[in-house]
């Protein structure tokens, strides 16, 4: 791809980013404009912030890829990550902010006095963070090698680098004014091709039979192997080839391949004849972005879809970097107003990656042989459209990926710098919050290095499972239930969210391969541990009724009770 | 297959940082090396254990302090099974035997109204009931017997007499540091209450000359400020809770200036800068405004031009950054410690040792007030409030629009 408008489109967003976030809209005010300068944010700009922290590469690259490998039935994630907010409105919004927590620890400390509890929960924020971290990063390296073809670790760097710098450096100051930018930023860099795109598409003719049945070549394509993957036919195929197929060196030969299963080696070149069916790849251990753990789905479709909608609806809860931008309402109410109108942002965004990833299995199949699906979004432009009008468009939606890494990579930081410099490290201070900035990045980055390619929304979807399984049981139990006692809850949180994080662990490392119960029970772990989670927490609390703590009757009315009622005075009047 | 070991490693890690927390927060002391001779090492092991059960109980005696710090003074007394009372019940039974819990509670009477120890037996059926002999020790704060120590044995023992006697006299001297404390937090209340009267004589009758004085030139202004009055006022006399919020803060503040600013007209110059995300915060009543005051006074000191005063609010992790400068005399730094240490009584700073003192009792000792100044060289003010804090709570609603 063209690389000549993309990176200066990337270039102005990180540039776009520092600066908002350093300086935007932070004008001095003299006191005559008092009520202008103290007013508190509104539901609808700290929703628009929510949104951009929230919408992630899963969103903006994954989902586009998932729909382009597996078809609509991934179309269940965009409404997991969509009514995980309405699971929050319902059970936890204003609750939550009116407990005064900031963080996940601070809620936990607020509702069970335990600084036990405290740090667990700490350490859950963290684990939950560096998970979700990963595939952002991940991303940013995938974007920048389709864009400019630079090494899959330059993006990740440069993004960690940019967000490790302005969150150390304390430039995300006016960050509800940044993330509101970024969302807005983002719904246009994909709506605007996304109309190019659909206008282009009517112009073909609307095509539509590639969105039931398995995508086909609408032209003659050559396909390039960078690497040497399994190809599994159902019937014939026959392909033009350059390069080794099943060991055999050919060099432009026309070849009837049988059904059944063929090695392609590194560096072959197989050109498709039109109207041939895409086969399917199989990569064994070494999964690329594209091969999603959703490959196990194929055996146990129904296990997985309601796995995945347990871990979307019940994990947005505990997204710290979420939580935390509810403490910016200044009250409940308001942030069940938030709430909604994140349902709305959130819903409206989510309507789109559908349309790329649905074009992307008409005009751009190969990508599931090649393993870049994740950049259906990015490619479609060009293929399409082409000329400048398509570079153009083609930056535009790599300047919103950018938003989106550098967004949620952000967001993420700053709550696990945030929970590491006050539960973790030994003392505060700005020395340690930088320490603490570095460490939250460090990590992530290493282990992307180090575990390579997994699909970016399948990674989320595992933060997702986590999150669920930990924090859900306690937001929702301590909210609602008088009789959680600290052991429980420490308890439920270690066993639900424990497994939760062991499985996860464990797919990411391959283990137990792909395919059969094992797999699939260990991919899509929320069905199982989000009920243990909750079970161990109920159970364990029961049998130590005497730990309930003291103030849990005044706690809970406060959770529940709408401000209003705790003052015993009148509000000052309207004034004349 | 590198895959997977790359996997195992990053798995590993959090492991890892696991266990290492969990070696240092178990690692006792008498691990540290072979100090000293077998008689030190029982003298460091009976102060280690003692340290142990005195957060506990420095917090008063109460249910769930007895029970926090009751299995700690039993290893400290060696003994089958203690018990922790107050003054009209058995609060927690630790060890074997608590079907003895309600014989204790009636023999409990005596030593409690007296104030003297005792030691009887128990009467039991079962045959391995390894608790047939108790002794009572009361515990005395000021001359007041607020409970008693019960140490149950198989048999009599004198060591045991005695041992008991020291554990209640110690577990009496925790329970005194914790009036101590309880005193000390009356004070800073009090303290707070004394600020909060402190602010109206001065002010109101300013405010009223002020007003007074626009009655006649300017009814419509007069009118206005009767208003902002009639606000900070209600504000500062209101009397439910200890906390509020930074908007409220700022809108009381805001108020306050409007009626300084009919005072001193073009002299007086403001300008603010404030994150909206930091309105939620919950700080101490009254914290702020003080300070506000202390640069106004001290802006217009001796200076005949306009003073300039900056007030920001800024966004910092978990934490609200509040800077509020001024432009004007400043201040000996070695007369604002003195003053800050409470060695000289202020003439002009009235507040701000006393909001010094408040933040640093809310939210502990690192959050006090940052003050650089110097003489001529106006002055600067920083507070670190957190967004969270355990207890502090506003009361009632924003009123940010």
């Amino acid at each position: 791809m063209n690389s000549g408008y993309a990176v200066p489109a990337v270039a102005l967003v990180v540039v776009a980013t520092v600066l908002v976030g350093a300086f935007g809209l932070r004008i001095s005010r003299t006191t005559s404009d008092f009520y202008v300068a103290s007013r508190t944010v509104g539901p609808r700009l700290n929703a628009a912030a929510i949104s951009g922290e929230y919408l992630s590469a899963a969103s903006f690259l994954g989902i586009a890829g998932l729909v382009l490998v597996q078809g609509p039935d991934m179309l269940w994630y965009p409404v997991g990550y969509t009514a995980g907010y309405l699971v929050l409105l319902l059970f936890v919004a204003a609750p939550l902010r009116r407990s005064g927590a900031y963080t996940l620890p601070d809620f936990a400390e607020a509702r069970l006095a335990s600084q036990a509890v405290r740090r667990l929960a700490g350490a859950f924020v963290v684990g939950v963070g560096w998970l979700y971290l990963l595939p952002q990063l991940q991303g940013a390296g995938l974007t920048l090698t389709v864009l400019t073809g630079a090494p899959g670790m330059l993006g990740a760097v440069i993004v960690a680098v940019v967000v490790v710098a302005t969150v150390a450096a304390g430039g995300m100051r006016s960050i509800t004014f940044v993330q509101a930018f970024q969302y807005w930023l983002k719904l246009t860099a994909l709506l605007v091709p996304a109309l190019f795109l659909v206008l282009a598409w009517q112009g073909d003719g609307a095509p539509t039979h590639a969105f039931e049945e398995p995508p086909a070549f609408r032209h003659q394509r050559s396909v390039r192997f960078d690497s040497t993957l399994d190809l599994m036919l159902d019937r014939p195929l026959t392909v033009t080839v350059s390069g080794t197929v099943d060991g055999r060196p050919l060099e432009g030969t026309r070849l009837a391949l049988p059904a059944g299963v063929h090695r392609i080696e590194r560096g072959t070149r197989l050109t498709f004849a039109e109207g041939s069916t895409v086969p399917a790849a199989d990569r064994g251990g070494q999964a690329g972005m594209s091969t999603s753990l959703a490959a196990g789905r194929e055996e146990r479709p129904l296990y997985a879809t309601y796995g995945l909608i347990l871990a979307t609806f019940l994990g947005t809860m505990g997204l710290p970097h979420v939580v935390v931008r509810f403490y910016t309402s200044p009250h409940g109410v308001a942030a069940r107003r938030t709430t909604v109108a994140v349902l709305v942002l959130v819903g409206a965004f989510y309507l789109l990656p559908p349309v790329y990833g649905a074009l992307g299995r008409l005009y751009a199949p190969e990508l599931t042989l090649t393993g870049d699906a994740d950049a259906a979004v990015l490619l479609l432009p060009e293929r399409l459209i082409g000329g400048l009008g398509g570079e153009l468009l083609g930056a535009l939606v790599a300047g919103g990926a950018f938003a989106a890494f550098l967004s949620t990579a952000s967001g993420l930081t700053m709550a696990v710098a945030g929970v590491l410099t006050q539960d973790v490290l030994p003392a505060r201070g700005v020395p340690h919050f930088r320490l603490g900035t570095v460490l939250a990045m460090a990590v992530p980055l290493a282990a992307s290095v180090l575990v390579g390619g997994l699909p970016v929304a399948d990674a989320v979807g595992l933060a997702f499972a986590v999150s669920a399984s930990s924090f859900c049981p306690l937001l929702v139990l301590g909210i609602w239930w008088r009789r959680l006692t600290p052991p429980g809850a420490a308890a439920g949180m270690l066993v639900g969210g424990g497994s939760a994080f062991v499985a996860v662990t464990a797919t990411m490392a391959g283990f137990p391969g792909t395919g059969g119960p094992p797999h699939a029970l260990l991919a899509w772990p929320a069905l199982w541990s989000v009920p243990l989670g909750f079970l161990t927490m109920v159970l364990v609390s029961l049998a130590t009724p005497g730990r309930v703590p003291a103030g849990t009757a005044a706690v809970l009315a406060r959770f529940h009770l709408p401000e209003e009622l705790r003052t015993e005075e009148l509000r000052p009047e309207a004034r004349a | 297959m590198s895959g997977f070991l790359a996997g195992l490693c990053v798995a590993a890690l959090p492991l890892l940082a696991a266990g290492f927390w969990l070696g240092r927060r178990t690692a006792r002391p008498e691990s540290q090396g072979g100090l000293g001779t077998p008689v030190e090492h029982a003298t460091f092991q009976t102060l280690h254990t003692a340290s142990l059960a005195a957060p506990p109980l420095r917090e008063g005696l109460t249910g769930e302090t007895a029970r926090r710090s009751a299995r700690t003074l039993r290893s400290l007394l060696g003994t089958d099974a203690l018990c922790l009372a107050d003054d009209h019940d058995v609060l927690v039974w630790d060890g074997a035997g608590s079907h003895h819990r309600a014989e204790v509670r009636e023999r409990l009477a005596g030593p409690l109204e007296t104030g003297r120890g005792e030691a009887f037996r128990l009467d039991c059926d079962a045959p391995d009931c390894p608790v047939r002999w108790a002794v009572v020790a009361p515990l005395t704060v000021d001359d007041r017997v607020r409970g008693a120590l019960v140490a149950c044995a198989p048999r009599e023992s004198a060591v045991l007499l005695r041992a008991a006697g020291e554990v209640a006299r110690w577990v009496s001297v925790q329970l005194e540091l914790a009036d101590l404390d309880q005193s000390r937090t009356r004070l800073i209340e009090a303290e707070i209450k004394v600020l909060r009267a402190q602010i109206s004589p001065h002010f109101i009758f300013n405010s009223l000359a002020v007003i007074a004085s626009f009655v006649r030139t300017d009814p419509e202004r007069a009118r206005e400020l009767l208003l902002e009055f009639a606000d900070f006022t209600r504000y500062s006399f209101r009397r439910h809770g200890e906390f509020t919020t930074l908007a409220d803060e700022l809108h009381a503040i805001d108020h306050y200036l409007a009626l300084v600013r009919a005072r001193f007209g073009d002299r007086l110059s403001v300008t603010l800068q404030i994150a909206p995300e930091v309105l939620p915060v919950a700080l101490p009543f009254l914290c702020l405004q003080p300070l506000v005051e202390n640069a106004v006074k001290h802006g217009l000191e001796g200076k005949a031009d306009t003073c300039r005063i900056q007030i920001t609010a800024q966004d910092a992790g978990a934490e609200a950054l509040v800077v509020i400068e001024d432009d004007g005399a400043g201040m000996d730094p070695a007369l604002l410690r003195r003053i800050l240490a409470g060695e000289v009584s202020p003439s002009g700073g009235i507040g701000l040792s006393n909001v010094d003192d408040r933040l640093r009792q809310v939210y502990g000792d690192d959050h006090g007030l940052v003050i650089e100044t110097a003489v001529g060289a106006g002055m600067k003010i920083t507070a670190r409030l957190p967004k969270y804090q355990p207890g502090v709570h506003s009361a009632g609603r924003l009123t940010g629009t």
